[in-house]
C-alpha cells in the first residue's frame, strides 16, 4: 500500500504494508534510527514522535495512519525553537545516561511546552509518566523542562 | 580472596580453557603466568606493558576501528596520523580520538576515561572524540586482565593506563614541536590542545604536529601530573555523549545495520530448560518478508526482512514443547520451600565469636527477609549482528560489557581462532550486568541463527533482535533470596548476629564456577553480608545455595543488592526491640568505621533526621558499604490510598577522590530510582513453570510521578578511590520500608512492597 506523508517537512511516499507500525517504517526503511524501541506496546514512550503535533508512539501506529499527517521526529525537534530550548537544556543538564529513551523523552517534553508554557510539577507528571527512563534521570528531566521553559520564556520577552 | 582477584583467576582459566585454540590473546596468557602477583604489580605490568613497549604498541595502529598490520600502521601513521598506543589516536582532519577500554552504558565511562586523557593531553574533553574500543586483548581492563566493563571499577582501574597513554603522547608533541621550532623542549608546553613555544609565543595544534610526532620513538618513562595540578580531573564535566544521544544520533546495537542486513527473531522455549519437540512452520514461512524459518539450540529462529515480519512470522508458529525441570516452577512453592531452608542450619562463610552459644543464652529476635528474581531490563533490548566470513570466522556487531569473554565463546561457537572473530561494540541502552553474559548468550545465540540460516542458503548478514518481552521472560535474573537473620541482646546490647542466606549461585553453571566458587561457596551470593562493620561480639554468615533450571545472572550491585536490604532493615527492628534511635545505635556500632560514619552522619544531618515530619509521613535510613565505596540513604515516605509514596532520598556517598562529581550525582540518582522499582513494585514471578511477566505493564518501573526529590552529597574524601555505578542501589530498600514502618507502624520484609500496605 503506497502512504504519503509529510516527514520532518518533507513531502515522503512509503510502499509498505498497512499494518506495519511507523517505528520499523521509519528505522528500517527511511533510516531515521533517532526514534527508539522499547517495549512495542506502547508502554514506554522510547518511540515518543509528534504526529500532527501531538506525542505519539510509533510502535503502535500502523503506518496507514499516517496518510496525510505531518510526522515531526527528534532528528528534526530542533528545527523548533521550542524543540531546540527542550534538546539544549537536555545538554547543559547532562540528562542523559544509556540515552535510550531520551529521544523519546524530548519530543514528549517538546508536545508538553506547546501545551503548557511553564508547566508545574503536576502538569510534568501528567505529561511524562508515559516515558520510562530504567536509568533513572527523572529528577534531571524534571529540571531540564524547567530550564527549557524558562529559557524560552526569556526568549519570548 | 579479594573480588579482583577472584575475578582474575576466573578470567585466567577461563582463558586456558579456552587454549586449544592457538593464539588465545596474548595478554590473557601473559596474566596467567602473573596471577599470583597483586593487583597493583598487575596493573603496573599492564600500564608499563602498554606504555613502555614501544615497539609493539607502535607498531599496532587503529584506523576506523579495524586493526590494522604493523607494516600498514607503520606506514599510515607517517603519513597522516600518529598514533603513540591503543588508546590515543591523532590525525590531521580527526583530531584527538580516544580509544574507550570500557563501555558506555549511561555510567559516564567514557566521559570518566577522556577526563583522565585530557588531563594529562590538556586538551578540553570537549575537543577529543571518544570511540568503543573493538574486541582486542589491548583493551583488557588494568585488574582482571579481559576485556570487560563491570564492577563498577572503570574509574579505578583504568586511570593511570589512561593517564599515561596521554601523557606519553604529550611528550612525543612536545618534542615534535621543539625540533620544528629548533629550541630546547623546556621551551614548549602543552596547553589547550596547542603546544606552545613560551620564548617566542608561536603555537601549533596537536593535528599539525601528528605525522611528526608519528616519526619519534615513543619514550618509555614519562611523568604523570601531580594530583595537586589536577584541572580536570575531580571538576564537574558535561558528558561527551549528551548531544550525540540527545538528538538521536548516537549509534546503539539496535540501530546497527549493514547492506543486505536481515532481522531474525527466536522463539525460546517458554519454559526454563525446556526442549524442543517438533514444530509446523508452514503458517510462519506465508508471512510477506519471512525468508528462513530454522531451528537453533535454543529454539527457533525466524529470519525476515525486518522487525515486523519477523515478529509475524514468529507469531505463526506452532511449537510443541516439552516442559522439563522449569515444569515445576512456581513462585509461591518456591517462596515456602526457601523460608524452610532457612530455618535450617547452613553452610558457613564466615563467623566469629561463638554466635550460636550466644543465641541459645540470651533474648533472641529473628526475622525473614525476601527479595525476588530480578530482571534487568535494559531499555534497549539486545541485539546482535552477524556477518559470517567466508574463512569461518565471523564480525559482530552488538552492545556488549564483556567483549573479551564473548570473543572466546563466539570462537569457540566457530570452533576457530579468536583472531577470526571480529566484535565492534556500540553504546549500551542499559546495562545493569545483563550484557555481561556469563555464557555471552545473546551473540552465540545470533551467531548459532546465522550458521542455521547459512544451512538453509540465507547467507546475508542477520542481526538477531530481541522483543521486551523476550527480554523479561529470557532468565539471567537476579537470584531470589530469604535471609533468615537473628540477633541476641545481653546487657541492653546487640551480642550476636546471624545472617542465613537461601538462594541460588549466579556463578555456579557458568565457566568461573571453578575458581569464584571456593569450597562450593558463592561468595557473591553473601557479599555484604560478610565483612559486617558492626560492632558485635558474634557474627555468623551463613549460606543455602539452591539450585534450580532459572538462569541467574549479576544485577545492578549483585550479592548486595539482597544482603543490604536484609542487613539495614533488621538493624533497624534491633533497635526498635532496644528502643534506640536508628540512627544512634549505627553511629554507636560503627565507631570503628570512620568512612562509613561520616556519611551516615551527612546523609543525618542534611535531611534533619531530628527534626519532626509531618503526619502521616515516616524516615528511615540506611548505610553500606561496597565496590569499596561508602554511602548512606535517607528516605521519607507515606502511604496514600493504600501506597508507598516516596518523597526525598537524601543520599551521602563518600567514593574517595573523584573523577567527575556531576556524574557521581547522576549514578546516585539514578541508582535510587532503579533500586526504588525493584523496592515498589518490580518482581518475576513463576507459575506452572512460566514466567508471569512480559513487558512494562507487569514488570513495573518507576515512573515520573512516582520518582522522588533526590539529594546528593559526596563527601569530600581523600581515601582510596571506589567504584560508583552500583553503590547506590543496596541502600534504597531497606531505608524505604524503615521509612513506611516509621510512617505506619507496618514492617514490610519482602520485595517488592507492591500491596502490601494496602
Ligand atoms: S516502544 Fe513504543 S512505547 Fe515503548
Ligand atoms: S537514559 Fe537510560 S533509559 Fe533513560
Amino acid at each position: 500500500m503506497q502512504i504519503t506523508f509529510e516527514l520532518n517537512g518533507q513531502r515522503t511516499s512509503v510502499e509498505v504494508e498497512p499494518d506495519r507500525p511507523l517505528l520499523w517504517v521509519l528505522r528500517e526503511d527511511l533510516g531515521l534510527t533517532g526514534t527508539k524501541f522499547g517495549c512495542g506496546r506502547a508502554l514506554c514512550g522510547a518511540c515518543t514522535l509528534h504526529v500532527d503535533g501531538e506525542a505519539t508512539r510509533a510502535c503502535a501506529f500502523p503506518i496507514k495512519y499516517a496518510e496525510g499527517t505531518a510526522i515531526t521526529t527528534i532528528e528534526n525537534l530542533e528545527s523548533d525553537p521550542l524543540g531546540k530550548a527542550v534538546v539544549d537544556a537536555w545538554i547543559e543538564k547532562d540528562v542523559v545516561q544509556c540515552g535510550w529513551c531520551q529521544p523519546g523523552q524530548c519530543m514528549s517534553a517538546a508536545a508538553l511546552l506547546k501545551e503548557v508554557a511553564s508547566p508545574d510539577d503536576s502538569a510534568i507528571d501528567a505529561a511524562m509518566s508515559g516515558n520510562l527512563c530504567r536509568c533513572g534521570t527523572y529528577p534531571r528531566i524534571r529540571e531540564a523542562i524547567k530550564v527549557a521553559a524558562a529559557n524560552v520564556k526569556e526568549e519570548q520577552l | 580472596m579479594s573480588l579482583e582477584r577472584r575475578l582474575q583467576h576466573a578470567f585466567t582459566e577461563l582463558a586456558k580453557q579456552n587454549h586449544e585454540q592457538p593464539n588465545s590473546s596474548t595478554v590473557v596468557k601473559a596474566i596467567a603466568g602473573q596471577s599470583g602477583k597483586s593487583i597493583q604489580s598487575r596493573r603496573t605490568f599492564l600500564a608499563n606493558s602498554l606504555a613502555a613497549s614501544g615497539g609493539l604498541a607502535l607498531a599496532i595502529s587503529l584506523r576506523g576501528n579495524k586493526v590494522v598490520s604493523a607494516k600498514e600502521a607503520t606506514i599510515s601513521a607517517g603519513q597522516d596520523g600518529f598514533s603513540p598506543n591503543a588508546f590515543i589516536d591523532i590525525t590531521a582532519d580527526a583530531g584527538v580520538k580516544v580509544f574507550a577500554l570500557h563501555d558506555e552504558m549511561g555510567q559516564g565511562t567514557h566521559t570518566g576515561l577522556a577526563i583522565f586523557v585530557c588531563e594529562e593531553l590538556e586538551i578540553d574533553p570537549s575537543e577529543v572524540r571518544v570511540e568503543h574500543a573493538p574486541a582486542d586483548g589491548r583493551y583488557n581492563h588494568a585488574a582482571f586482565g579481559v576485556q570487560m566493563t563491570g564492577g563498577s571499577t572503570s574509574m579505578t582501574t583504568a586511570g593511570e593506563v589512561m593517564r599515561k597513554a596521554a601523557a606519553t603522547a604529550r611528550e612525543m608533541l612536545i618534542s615534535a614541536a621543539a625540533e620544528r621550532w629548533s629550541v630546547d623542549r623546556t621551551k614548549c608546553r602543552a596547553e589547550d590542545g596547542h603546544i606552545h613555544n613560551t620564548e617566542s609565543g608561536q603555537k601549533l595544534g596537536y593535528s599539525e604536529l601528528a605525522s611528526n610526532a608519528a616519526q619519534l620513538e615513543v619514550p618509555k618513562d614519562v611523568a604523570l601530573k601531580a594530583p595537586k595540578d589536577f584541572t580536570r580531573i575531580g571538576k564537574p564535566t558535561h558528558r561527551v555523549d549528551s548531544a550525540s544521544k540527545v538528538r538521536g544520533t548516537a549509534l546503539f546495537s539496535f540501530d546497527r545495520k549493514v547492506d543486505g542486513m536481515l532481522t531474525a527473531m527466536v522463539e525460546r522455549s517458554p519454559y526454563f530448560g525446556g526442549q524442543l519437540e517438533r514444530f509446523d512452520d508452514s503458517a510462519a514461512k506465508k508471512v510477506p518478508g519471512v525468508r528462513a524459518v530454522v531451528e537453533v539450540d535454543s529454539g527457533v529462529a525466524v529470519v525476515a526482512d525486518g522487525y515486523w515480519s519477523a515478529l509475524k512470522g514468529r507469531r505463526a508458529l506452532d511449537i510443541q514443547w516439552s516442559p522439563g525441570r522449569g515444569a515445576m516452577l512456581d513462585s509461591r512453592e518456591l517462596r515456602s520451600q526457601y523460608h524452610d531452608m532457612a530455618k535450617r542450619k547452613a553452610r558457613t562463610v564466615e563467623s566469629e565469636g561463638d554466635c550460636e552459644q550466644s543465641l541459645a543464652n540470651h533474648e533472641t529476635l529473628h526475622a525473614s527477609y525476601e527479595v525476588p528474581f530480578q530482571a534487568h531490563a535494559p531499555m534497549e533490548p539486545l541485539s546482535c549482528l552477524v556477518t559470517l566470513r567466508d574463512d569461518g570466522g565471523a564480525d559482530l556487531v552488538t552492545g556488549s560489557q564483556f567483549l573479551g569473554v564473548d570473543r572466546m565463546l563466539v570462537a569457540a561457537k566457530l570452533q576457530v581462532d579468536q583472531e577470526k572473530v571480529s566484535i565492534e561494540n556500540s553504546y549500551l541502552g542499559g546495562g545493569f550486568g545483563r550484557r555481561a553474559n556469563p555464557k555471552s548468550d545473546f551473540l552465540v545465540e545470533a551467531v548459532d541463527v546465522a550458521l542455521a540460516a547459512k544451512k538453509a542458503g540465507v547467507t546475508a548478514p542477520i542481526k538477531t533482535v530481541w522483543s521486551r518481552e523476550d527480554d523479561i521472560r529470557g532468565g539471567w535474573y537476579r537470584p531470589m533470596y530469604v535471609n533468615a537473620m537473628s540477633a541476641s541482646f545481653k546487657d541492653g546490647k546487640l551480642d550476636a548476629w546471624r545472617h542465613r542466606v537461601v538462594g541460588q549461585s549466579p556463578i555456579r553453571g557458568t565457566l568461573f564456577e571453578p575458581v569464584i566458587v571456593v569450597d562450593g561457596l558463592d561468595t557473591w551470593a553473601v557479599e555484604g553480608a560478610t565483612k559486617l562493620p558492626y560492632h558485635i561480639s558474634n557474627k555468623l554468615v551463613e549460606l543455602q545455595t539452591v539450585t534450580l533450571p532459572v538462569p541467574v545472572q549479576w544485577w545492578r550491585s549483585v550479592g548486595h543488592s539482597n544482603s543490604a536490604f536484609a542487613k539495614e532493615s533488621f538493624l533497624d527492628e534491633c533497635a526498635e526491640k532496644l528502643g534506640r534511635d536508628p540512627l544512634e545505635l549505627r553511629q554507636e556500632l560503627l565507631r570503628d568505621h570512620p568512612r562509613l560514619l561520616r556519611v551516615l552522619n551527612t546523609a543525618a544531618e542534611q535531611a534533619h533526621w531530628k527534626q519532626p515530619l509531618p503526619e502521616g509521613m515516616g524516615r528511615g535510613i540506611s548505610v553500606h558499604e561496597s565496590f569499596q565505596s561508602f554511602s548512606a540513604h535517607v528516605v521519607e515516605a507515606s502511604v496514600e490510598d493504600g501506597k508507598p509514596k516516596i518523597h526525598r532520598i537524601v543520599i551521602a556517598i563518600d567514593c574517595g577522590p573523584t573523577v567527575n562529581p556531576d556524574q557521581v550525582i547522576a549514578q546516585m540518582e539514578g541508582a535510587a530510582n532503579f533500586a526504588l522499582s525493584a523496592t515498589l513494585e518490580g518482581e518475576i514471578t513463576f507459575k506452572n513453570g512460566q514466567v508471569e511477566q512480559s513487558n512494562f505493564d507487569d514488570f513495573r518501573v518507576v515512573r515520573m510521578h512516582e520518582a522522588p526529590k533526590i539529594e546528593v552529597h559526596i563527601v569530600d574524601s581523600r581515601d582510596p578511590m571506589g567504584g560508583i555505578g552500583e553503590v547506590g542501589v543496596p541502600g534504597v530498600a531497606s531505608a524505604v520500608c524503615s521509612a513506611l514502618h516509621d510512617a505506619t507502624g507496618k514492617r514490610v520484609r519482602r520485595l517488592p512492597i507492591g500491596d502490601q500496605l494496602s
